[in-house]
């Protein structure tokens, strides 16, 4: 059997699966039990294996190639013409890559934490990471639609079931918010069949359509994307999502579930309505600037680690949309396509550090079940190894070159003072908020004196977390000084969206 | 050549990763074995470099090492271009960090730390080796944030004390606003250029200056002004230039060792080098380079004054590199990019031996840093005292010595500089340079005289326990007082007169100011140290110091009198002119209010509570409303649905 003929249905499925055979194997809260132990090695086997798949899709993948690769196509609903239809390009292949990379660290990382279900909690994870690559790589609208709703679910659980305190309003705030962004997203596609007769994706994008109803289909896709970047001022189910969150829960939402926005605005808005995006485009920046200044400065004032990291998360999403958005503005060389990949390693590099600083904070937590920053202090004298991690992500967090944090923000401030020299100027805010706000943070936690006797009696980093620590930070160094080979799998999809984009529907 | 280079720059990195990663099973021998061993290496091998460039006529070289990234037509690489200024700062940047590596194995011998601070020192020599190698943009940024990194990590190195992280976070963020400016000067670059790298930028820069962009909407501006100023905002906030120096005086709660290696005679000095070497940018725009003059003569002379009332050792050393950095910068708004060079050379070896002294002093004071508790430690280090002497002389200028031949010339230069026209910045420049002589005699001899000289104040117990410093912490202060002394002699000649740099530094804007006194003046270095009585800088040197030993040896009342008389002066000079609660209450204080407010009403209580769950609640609100309509009575509905039915008949009939 040929693998690469259903490389992108055996990773989907293949953790699906798994998934539910997790639950087949059925829960023991003992963690030392053999059935736990069993449990925990399958949800490690599938995820891993899962992974080791997906670099197969690494390899396999042609650079030189813009269109859609890997392609499967198989009628699902003849009926109403909708297709099993799937295919990665140079937009969709670094997502999916991400995704099956932190995966098997969030199971590693939950490895014997969880004691409430365990066999659940794995299964959940897997099967929103089938669901997850789903939506990167379905080229059916109704697909599409089909795992980006299902992907609520597995997440609407992981938060209600193994949050903290206050988890059924953070969790109902999250799924409403973000169901009722989706919805509209499904009216928009009902809309777009109506004209095309199917629900390719491809079709949707050589639709001919007027002026309003792109405005009106751009408002319908921006309603579901912003609430996932999320932009503001729907950001605020964010830091409640994420404090709530167990650790595992936070990583995925901010490495992976936050870049469904970004993805959506590249794969639906931008090609399927163009002139309706170039319509809203000043608003866009102007919403992707606020995010940036704005959430930096509320970040600055954060008491909780968590929520702290989530409203930076929020900044460092804005110039996500805002290398994408300025791609009207700018013309020539080092512009939109610089803007554009900007946006794109940003979403890379995002799910790296945060999932890395959320990490961090969860090891913090299973110690002293605190995110509260006033709870620690001089975590360095019992830590050190520990600390050595957080200050590097937290460097990386404020954008050092060298680190991939670096890379996106570079690039899209560098095409942005080419749209418009403010655009660069509020951009560029970021050097010094998000420093000042990660590494407040990081003296208040990690130096000073041992600030109490929880701190002193703090134990530093287990192999477990060594481990899981270690190949973030080794990504994130090599992301940061050798992006060449993630940017050169983005550059000719790219290339070829910017120049579909600018053609004219109308 | 190109192994050097790369060995040059990836010793030390390997050093510092060995250190760092094995520090525990190689022990503190070996860490310092392994860190001393890269940077030797590179030392060498730059000193090679320099030799080949100097007397074997090599040619510049631009080589790439690896494509960092290539997108949308933005080559970005990683490479080095290595010419004359090049090497001279690589050597300055290796010799020095030598120095300090063996000088650290004295001063940190005690430190639990000791493999943690090799491995910094060691990645600090390889980030700015990264700084002054780079041949593009990219790598300089990325240079220039790595020092500052392990600045930060360094300042922070006691991590425990309240008083450290606190200036390393102000270090930090301080530097970052001036990143903030460089990185938008960087993407000003691009955008009117299209590339990254020094040589295609530089060859397009003629079509630069001709362009014109709208920062504000009507104003054109002359591109090139914009970028310049951009990047050396860039340099203020490395170099401490006032108002981004508040963090470098605090920067003085890191070990000593890095003070004379990170602020004092190399990180700080990056600003500096870098106008230097985008001096073909720089020099198409004069407004540009009289920010650049006007910044420097308030940097060199007022922060001069402060060092005069500082009362911690490090501290008074810490103003007087402001000031010394305040002249270079004025030195390279005058277009003598070289003198600038050339001073930021011998100020890396008189000011990294004046720091160390001062920690071989703190050393033997039991880290007492109080110069009031110090006093006649002459007889009890001579070793100490002859080096700081050495070193202090060779600050203020005194004939014959480094500094002498650098300042000199620096203030020669800036008075000879009329292209700025006669007007007030030509003269505010000038005067600072000048009167900035008497400051800097006044502050160093009167730390000098209170530390060395005079009645012994400190307290019977360390008085019992004062002695010399071991040989580790001695030979590198003997290493360093050699070129203070002497290396302006052999230097002058070809650094400042004989074109050394090449086409490494382009000067374009009126007359060459240094081609000017070679022409008139310099006939040698010998009768520059001969005619010295014609200098006015001499006298007022010398009349800075017989000051210093008037008031602090000779009547050591008088300073009291001058203080209670001139007590608002006094009051304005010990708080530092109030910059450090600009920052800290003005700025930091500031943002956190607005990041308060936004959070507070902006997300809490209007998105939050009144959007998204007041939405919530006025659905919960309208159910409710609408619950009560279902009353469960049979002649509810009924009567609803007749009403109903009316509106409906009479809508179809009469309406339609």
């Amino acid at each position: 059997m040929d693998f690469s003929q259903h490389l992108l249905s055996i990773l989907i499925w293949l953790p699906i699966v798994g998934g539910a055979a997790l639950i087949a194997i059925g829960d023991d809260n003992d963690a030392m039990s053999p059935r736990a132990g069993l449990m925990r090695i399958v949800a490690l086997l599938v995820a891993v294996a899962t992974f080791l798949f997906s670099v197969g899709l690494y390899i396999g993948f042609d650079n030189a190639t813009s269109g859609m690769q890997f392609i499967e196509k198989q009628p699902w609903v003849g009926s109403l013409n909708v297709f099993y239809s799937l295919g990665v390009d140079g937009i969709s292949a670094p997502l999916i890559l991400l995704t099956t990379f932190i995966t098997p660290l969030v199971v590693i990382a939950g490895w014997n934490t969880i004691t409430n279900r365990p066999a659940q909690y794995f299964a959940a994870f897997l099967i929103l990471e089938g669901l997850m690559v789903g939506v990167f790589s379905a080229l059916d609208a109704l697909l599409f639609y089909v795992f980006w709703e299902a992907m609520l679910i597995p997440m609407f659980l992981i938060i209600g079931v193994w949050g903290g305190k206050r988890r059924v309003y953070a969790t109902l705030k999250f799924f409403l918010y973000t169901f009722l962004g989706s919805v509209l997203m499904l009216v928009a596609f009902i809309y777009l069949y109506g004209q095309t007769g199917s629900f390719d994706l491809f079709g949707f994008m050589a639709a001919p359509l007027t002026l309003t109803a792109q405005k009106l289909i751009f408002i319908a896709f921006l309603l579901a994307f912003a609430v996932k970047v999320p932009m503001w001022p729907v950001h605020t189910w964010l830091p409640d999502a994420h404090v709530e969150a167990p650790t595992g829960g936070s990583v995925i939402l901010a490495a992976i579930m936050l870049k469904m926005g970004g993805y959506g605005f590249v794969r639906l808005s931008l090609p399927i309505v163009p002139d309706g995006s170039e319509y809203f485009a000043n608003m866009m920046i102007a919403l992707s600037l606020i995010a940036v200044v704005y959430i930096g400065f509320v970040a600055l004032m954060q008491k909780d680690m968590k929520k702290l990291i989530a409203y930076s998360s929020i900044a460092h999403m804005g110039f996500v949309t805002l290398g994408f958005f300025i791609l009207w503005s700018v013309s020539g060389n080092a512009g939109a396509g610089l803007g554009m990949t900007g946006g794109m390693v940003q979403m890379i590099s995002h799910g790296l550090i945060s999932g890395a600083m959320f990490l961090c904070v969860g090891v913090l937590y299973d110690r002293m079940h605190s995110r509260e920053i006033a709870d620690y202090g001089g975590v360095a004298n019992t830590m050190p190894v520990f600390a050595a991690f957080m200050v590097l992500f937290a460097m990386a967090n404020a954008g050092l070159p060298g680190t991939s944090g670096f890379v996106g923000e570079f690039m899209v401030i560098i095409a942005s003072f080419k749209a418009n020299f403010w655009y660069a100027f509020l951009a560029a805010t970021t050097l010094i908020l998000g420093a000042a706000y990660t590494l407040w943070m990081v003296k208040r936690v990690v130096y000073g004196e041992v600030a109490n006797d929880n701190v002193a009696e703090l134990t530093d980093l287990n192999a477990r977390e060594f481990i899981v620590l270690a190949i973030l930070a080794g990504s994130v160094l090599l992301v940061g000084l050798w992006p060449a080979p993630l940017v050169d799998m983005m550059n000719a999809t790219i290339d070829q969206l910017i120049q579909q984009v600018g053609q004219s529907k109308l | 050549m190109y192994d050097y280079y790369l060995t040059i720059v990836l010793a030390p990195l390997a050093a510092a990763i060995i250190a760092g990663l094995a520090g525990k099973k190689i022990g503190r021998a070996g860490a310092h074995w392994v860190t001393i061993l890269g940077v030797g290496t590179s030392c060498v091998l730059s000193l090679l470099v320099l030799r080949n460039m100097f007397w074997g006529g090599a040619e510049p070289e631009n080589i790439s090492v690896y494509t960092w990234a290539v997108t949308d037509g933005l080559r970005m690489e990683v490479g080095f271009l290595v010419d004359r200024l090049t090497a001279l700062m690589m050597c300055v940047v290796t010799f020095v960090s030598f120095m300090v590596h063996i000088y650290t194995i004295g001063y940190m011998h005690e430190d639990p730390g000791y493999q943690r601070f090799f491995s910094y020192i060691s990645l600090f020599t390889f980030s700015m080796l990264m700084l002054v190698m780079s041949n593009n943009f990219l790598q300089l940024f990325f240079g220039w944030e790595a020092v500052g990194l392990v600045s930060y990590l360094l300042i922070g190195f006691w991590f425990k004390r309240e008083t450290a992280i606190f200036a390393n976070l102000k270090a930090f963020l301080v530097n970052r606003v001036g990143d903030f400016g460089f990185i938008l000067g960087i993407a000003g670059v691009v955008m009117f250029t299209g590339s990254l790298d020094y040589a295609e930028v530089f060859a397009s820069a003629d079509r630069v200056a001709g362009q014109s962009i709208e920062v504000f909407a009507g104003t054109p501006w002359n591109a090139m002004t914009v970028i310049c100023i951009l990047l050396f905002i860039g340099a203020m906030g490395k170099s401490a230039q006032a108002p981004l120096h508040v963090w470098l005086p605090d920067s003085m709660e890191g070990p000593t060792p890095i003070s004379a290696l990170i602020h004092a005679a190399t990180m700080v000095t990056a600003g500096i080098f870098m106008v230097a070497r985008m001096s073909p940018l720089f020099e198409l725009s004069a407004t540009a380079l009289a920010v650049v003059i006007t910044i420097g003569a308030i940097t060199a002379f007022f922060m001069g004054l402060l060092g005069i009332v500082q009362n911690d050792i490090k501290r008074v050393v810490a103003y007087s590199t402001l000031s010394q950095l305040g002249y270079m910068t004025v030195a390279l708004g005058a277009s003598a990019y070289s003198a600038a060079i050339f001073h930021l050379m011998t100020h890396a070896f008189f000011k990294a031996l004046l720091f160390l002294a001062a920690g071989s002093v703190i050393i033997a004071m039991h880290h007492e840093q109080d110069i009031r508790k110090m006093g006649g430690l002459r007889k009890y280090m001579p070793i100490t005292y002859w080096t700081a002497l050495i070193g202090s002389l060779a600050l203020i200028g005194f004939p014959g010595s480094s500094g002498f031949f650098s300042k000199d010339l620096l203030i020669e230069a800036v008075k000879e500089s009329h292209w700025h026209g006669d007007g007030a910045i030509y003269w505010i420049a000038y005067l600072s340079v000048l009167l900035g002589v008497f400051v800097t005699a006044l502050y160093s001899f009167r730390m000098f005289f209170l530390v060395f000289h005079g009645e012994e104040r400190m307290d019977a117990h360390t008085k019992s326990h004062l002695h010399e410093s071991p040989w580790v912490v001695t030979v590198p202060l003997i290493m360093l007082a050699i070129p203070s002394a002497i290396i302006g002699w052999f230097t002058v000649e070809p650094v400042l007169f004989g074109g050394y740099f090449g086409d490494a530094i382009v000067v374009r804007q009126g007359p060459d100011v240094l081609a000017k006194i070679a022409q008139e003046f310099w006939h040698g270095s010998l009768a520059l140290v001969l005619h010295i009585h014609k200098s006015p800088a001499f006298w007022l040197a010398a009349g800075g110091t017989v000051t210093a030993w008037f008031l602090y040896l000779k009547r050591p009342d008088i300073p009291e009198t001058i203080k209670n008389k001139l007590s608002a002066v006094y009051t304005l000079l010990e708080n530092k002119y109030y910059f450090d609660d600009l920052w800290i209450k003005g700025f930091a204080g500031g943002g956190r209010a607005i990041g308060s407010f936004l959070w507070q009403k902006g997300d809490q209580l209007i998105i939050d509570d009144m959007l998204v769950n007041g939405t919530a609640r006025t659905v919960g609100r309208l159910a409710g409303a609408i619950r009560q309509i279902q009353t469960g009575y049979l002649y509810t509905y009924a009567f609803a649905m007749i009403i109903g039915l009316t509106a409906f008949l009479g809508w179809l009939i009469w309406l339609r």
